[in-house]
């Protein structure tokens, strides 16, 4: 049995969350239930859904630092709207998805137009959302709605007595959703043709403003999407929050899978990064005694290894060729 | 030098515009004051505290002339930080802290430009690789906590006076000329813009791109070293988790306000720290002149933007049909075909 090599990447990321999880297990059982696989999915609810947009963005050989301050503008829009006005959340909520979708189109326009590196028109975007969260307020403004309790502990009991969140299944879907738009839509295909090369992808026929503006659209709005959920998980909107979210999103994608230069990766390969990346700070808390710098030096290293097997791979793929 | 003021014009320009504006809210912002030995005023401050951006632009000017970009340099100075104050912590005297955060910022480099010049990853990810683990090898280091230290050596180099002006003014004018005449008097700044440019040309050329490269981001390090130095001296302590986070954003902001194309190619390292001056001007100017902070980073967005639109390859081509149809009008006008590369 042969199998395509462009699986590798995707088949060694989950091997690797497999791996890791035997590990964990063998040195603590209590790991394989299902509370703790319900708590791993609610915590990296947010993270999850802004890495499948980041993934998208990734493909087309692109990136979007804006994602971070995105969530927290998000966050604050929400909860100065819920406190000023009498709207009812799912108003806001619908407000909030049209608002930071504009505002990713903007910068995919921006892009395209201006044939600009995508690196430092988004980092105008980062700047313009994280000022805007701060006009709004500089202080955390907590969100007191009964709607917000409802959806707060809506769940599912899994057996095992796990509880499987509202906010975990909108990753779950955000993840499906995504993988069917990269992988089985004409607008997927021209997000790889674009990462392959701008150019045949033009020859091709491809509509590449449309698509380019329509990838970062689709990043906006996953990153609007995520701020709802981190908004439902901390119950209130702070403009400091989730500084940087924007690169551990990217620290995911590359441990899913996804080549960085664009063309290659699946969006089901960024769900296990961001598990694998979860996991390793569930470890670091039942361990108790390592300290959480370690967090980030064990992910640097897995960072350093996907891309060095990727080099690797594209090494292979070419002399083969 | 008439080459080089017509260069950093622009950015003389804006310095000078946003100096206006500010003393328009802020009567004193020009005085200075002279006192037991030292000048102060506002000016001086920004000169001060625009010393860590100005010194990490002047690393990232050539990374970003490489065509390259390092975003590890708010970490390195977080490493460099912790590895200095540990020095002192241990006992072995200002002396050797530098020199051994020196080291630690040139190994810094030295991994960053083996990722990108050997093994061939794209600078964005080999140096978010050190970015997002950099900061857990600092808390290794000071071992979670903010090591403090009190030598007066070392603080010197962060708060010490020297004929009247502070002793970090001096470390990034003094930096940026070195730098500039290292540049510009030999070959070397033609080398790494025509790395910039296009690297496999420059190589069959006969450019060493593969060295020249390892050193270009050896030098960054060598440049976030000093800053963390200065910051860590300053408040005579490391601070592993907070020491230049997201300075790197500030210092890449400097160098594109410096007119400096990401895309590679030609450079000014002093119009790189002009641009750091222009953010330290904003940021002192807004707090002085009483507006919200909160107003910072909308306006960094303005002026990023501003630059986009200048800087952009499409209206370049657009601009100069602009001005030809305007010269020529009398001739058969040329098909405006929008050239792309």
């Amino acid at each position: 049995m042969t199998v395509n090599p462009r699986l590798y990447p995707l088949l060694a990321t989950i091997g690797i969350f497999m791996l890791a999880y035997l590990v964990c297990w063998m040195q603590f059982p209590y790991m394989l239930s299902t509370r703790v696989v319900g708590n791993l999915l609610t915590d990296n609810a947010y993270l999850g859904i802004v890495a499948v947009g980041m993934t998208l963005v990734i493909l087309s050989g692109g990136i979007d630092l804006s994602v971070g301050s995105v969530i927290a503008f998000s966050g604050v829009f929400i909860a100065v709207l819920l406190r000023d006005t009498g709207l009812h959340p799912l108003a806001a909520f619908a407000i909030l998805l049209a608002v930071t979708t504009a505002f990713g189109a903007a910068m995919g326009g921006v892009i395209h137009l201006l044939a600009m590196p995508a690196f430092i028109v988004t980092l105008a975007g980062m700047f313009l959302a994280r000022g805007a969260a701060y006009m709004l307020t500089i202080e955390s403004v907590p969100i007191v709605h009964p709607f917000y309790e409802t959806l707060k502990n809506a769940y599912w009991l899994m057996p095992g007595k796990g509880r499987l969140t509202l906010i975990a299944i909108v990753m779950l879907l955000a993840v499906v959703a995504g993988a069917l738009i990269a992988h089985r839509t004409r607008f997927g295909a021209s997000v790889f043709a674009i990462g392959g090369g701008e150019q045949t992808a033009r020859l091709m026929g491809v509509r590449v403003g449309a698509t380019t503006v329509g990838i970062y659209a689709f990043s906006g709005f996953m990153a609007g999407l995520s701020g709802i959920v981190f908004s439902i998980y901390t119950s209130s909107g702070y403009p400091l929050a989730t500084v940087g979210t924007e690169l551990t999103a990217i620290a995911a994608v590359v441990i899913g899978g996804t080549l960085l230069t664009g063309g290659a990766g699946y969006v089901l390969g960024t769900l296990f990064g961001v598990l694998t990346m979860g996991l390793i700070q569930t470890y670091i808390v039942f361990d108790g005694s390592l300290s959480s710098w370690w967090t980030k030096i064990v992910i640097g290293v897995l960072l350093l290894l996907f891309i060095l097997l990727q080099r690797g791979l594209l090494r292979v793929s070419s002399l083969r060729a | 030098m008439r080459r080089t003021f017509t260069r950093v014009l622009p950015q003389l320009l804006t310095l000078a515009v946003l100096m206006a504006l500010v003393t328009l809210f802020f009567p004193q912002f020009l005085a200075v004051d002279y006192q037991g030995g030292r000048l102060s005023g506002p000016v001086i401050d920004v000169l001060k505290r625009g010393a860590p951006v100005a010194l990490l632009a002047v690393g990232m000017t050539l990374v970003i002339a490489t065509r390259g970009i390092d975003l590890s340099v708010g970490t390195v100075m977080a490493i460099t930080g912790a590895a200095a104050a540990w020095a002192i912590a241990s006992g072995w005297g200002a002396g050797t802290a530098v020199l051994l955060a020196l080291a630690a910022g040139l190994v810094c480099g030295l991994w960053n430009g083996c990722l990108v010049a050997v093994v061939g990853i794209q600078p964005i990810v080999a140096t978010l690789i050190l970015m997002t683990s950099g900061r857990g090898i600092a808390q290794l280091i000071t071992e979670g906590r903010i090591l403090t230290f009190n030598d007066p050596g070392f603080a010197w180099l962060g708060s010490g006076i020297l004929a009247g002006l502070p002793v970090p003014v001096f470390i990034w004018i003094l930096t940026a000329v070195a730098v500039a005449i290292l540049m510009r008097r030999t070959a070397l700044g033609l080398l790494v813009e025509a790395i910039g440019i296009n690297r496999s040309a420059s190589a069959l050329a006969g450019v060493n791109a593969r060295v020249l490269l390892i050193a270009v981001y050896m030098a960054s390090g060598l440049c976030a070293a000093l800053a963390g130095i200065i910051a860590t001296a300053d408040i005579r302590g490391a601070d592993a988790n907070n020491a230049g986070l997201w300075l790197e954003l500030d210092a890449i902001l400097a160098v594109v306000i410096g007119g400096n194309s990401l895309l590679g190619g030609r450079f000014s390292v002093a119009a790189s720290v002009l641009g750091a001056m222009i953010i330290q001007t904003i940021d002192t100017g807004i707090l002085l002149a009483g507006f919200p902070s909160e107003y910072n980073l909308v306006i960094k967005a303005g002026l990023v933007l501003i630059i986009l639109v200048l800087q952009s390859p499409n209206l370049a081509s657009e601009w100069y049909f602009l001005r030809r149809s305007l010269t020529q009008r009398r001739e058969p006008k040329p098909v405006p075909s929008r050239v792309k590369e």
